[in-house]
């Protein structure tokens, strides 16, 4: 069978496959900025039991394995009669797992702020709300954006693992392929491809977009 | 079914779960290694004068670091029996992981290599000394320390990433996991197990990253205290 036959044949599922990926891709990026957000700005407060709350939320994701958070999602919160279904516990495990390593980037963004911006917001007698709202998150995006783009990418390559927990992605398809023809080279290799088009050519280009959009609203035309 | 923690069975599949949690250990060290000199082999294509070696070399590893170790690992492990390369699951495993983090180590020495003052460089040139003797005895010394951080950051993360493993079927601590869940059909406590032994693992080794990064930092002066 030659590359274009398996091509005729089994495209359109491993297409179909690349959507779900593309759809937990973008699920779980939307969940896990949020929570970066929130846990970076908890990270930094003042109040001791807040500030050991995202702490340890912090510690406990990075210092686990993503598949083992994902398996836990999946079979043993049904234990405790929590049922998510495949998609949901993938995206929440992903966006759980990439929010404790956007929160530390939040978190550096924020410190990197220069000092003066902070004494000039307080000289203007802003509250402390405002201030973190107009003044120093508008700030952070130039700063964080670059290592976010780096985390974002491993998070597309991390999508894959929601394939072991039956979602039906590009990794699943491939799999199943596999299984019914062993075309192992074919179907592996036209999954790499795809994952590395859409990183390549989809996701980096958009966030390095998101880069120079940011700069320029801080008023750096160049960075 | 009995619903809640088991502490009976806890303790019955801890020894089973302490040998498995061996071979994760000696998977992620032994990756570790392959990728320390995959490192090296890719940072060579990178600073070869040839213009041609260092396009493809950026490309192979811009490849490799797009695409997830997943597949990679079913890549290695299916396709290369096709060509008559019969492997065992742990080669497989410890050569994907070995060429997926050997691209990001690279990274590492190359990030380091350039935190070396060009001034050392024109120091060297104008004593006379060989490249060889440069590299040996002023630059290397100088870049280890930079590059101590990073490399301690990709050991907890290939060890964190040992239970991909567990899919092409090495018999790691994920994969004792899996194993005893589905033959008792109880998966809480052997789920749990494995994220607390990862926790009691990663975090230490994380603590002593950060620790030495801070020791390295002062070192070069960086924090004055």
């Amino acid at each position: 069978m030659t590359y274009f036959e398996f091509l005729n044949e089994h495209g359109i599922t491993l297409l179909l496959g690349t959507v779900t990926t593309v759809k937990v891709l973008v699920c779980s990026m939307i969940l896990y900025v949020i929570i970066s957000m929130i846990f970076g700005l908890m990270r930094l407060s003042k109040n001791v039991l807040i500030q050991g709350l995202a702490t340890a939320y912090i510690e406990f994701f990075r210092g686990t394995s993503l598949l083992v958070q994902l398996f836990w999602a999946y079979y043993v919160l049904p234990f405790f009669g929590i049922s998510l279904e495949a998609f949901t516990a993938g995206v929440v495990a992903l966006g759980l797992n990439f929010g404790a390593y956007g929160a530390e980037i939040v978190r550096a963004g924020i410190l990197a702020v220069p000092k003066g911006q902070w004494e000039a917001a307080h000289a203007l007698n802003f509250s402390a709300a405002k201030r973190i709202k107009r003044i120093i998150i508008p700030q952070i995006f130039p700063i964080i954006l670059p290592p976010a783009a780096n985390l974002t990418v491993e998070l597309l390559k991390a999508t894959a693992l929601v394939a072991l927990v039956t979602v039906v992605d590009l990794t699943f398809e491939a799999k199943q392929i596999n299984s019914i023809t062993w075309l192992s080279a074919q179907c592996f290799g036209t999954a790499l491809l795809i994952y590395y088009v859409i990183a390549r050519f989809a996701l980096v280009p958009f966030l390095r977009w998101l880069e120079v959009l940011a700069a320029r609203k801080v008023g750096k035309e160049r960075i | 079914m009995e619903m809640g923690w088991r502490w009976d069975f806890t303790i019955e599949i801890l020894p089973q779960m302490a040998i498995a949690t061996l071979n994760t250990i000696l998977a992620a060290g032994v990756g570790y290694a392959i990728a320390l000199i995959v490192g090296l082999i890719f940072l060579l294509g990178q600073r070869t004068p040839s213009k041609i070696i260092n396009w493809i070399n950026r490309e192979i590893v811009e490849f490799i670091r797009s695409t997830p170790l997943l597949i990679q690992l079913f890549f290695v492990y299916f396709v290369l029996p096709q060509f008559g390369i019969t492997l065992s699951a742990w080669v497989c495993g410890m050569i994907t992981i070995g060429l997926h983090f050997g691209t990001y180590l690279s990274e590492v020495y190359r990030g380091a290599l350039e935190g070396v003052s060009k001034t050392q460089w024109e120091a060297c040139r104008a004593l006379n000394f060989s490249t060889l003797y440069t590299y040996r005895r002023i630059v290397l010394p100088q870049a280890f320390p930079i590059a101590i951080p990073g490399m301690g950051n990709y050991l907890v993360g290939i060890f964190k990433d040992t239970p991909l493993l567990s899919t092409i079927g090495v018999a790691e601590l994920f994969h004792a996991a899996t194993a005893v869940g589905g033959y008792n059909y109880r998966y809480l406590e052997p789920y749990t197990l494995v994220g607390v032994i990862f926790l009691t693992l990663s975090i230490p080794a994380a603590m002593w990253v950060r620790k030495l990064e801070n020791d390295v930092n002062k070192a070069q002066g960086k924090i004055k205290k």
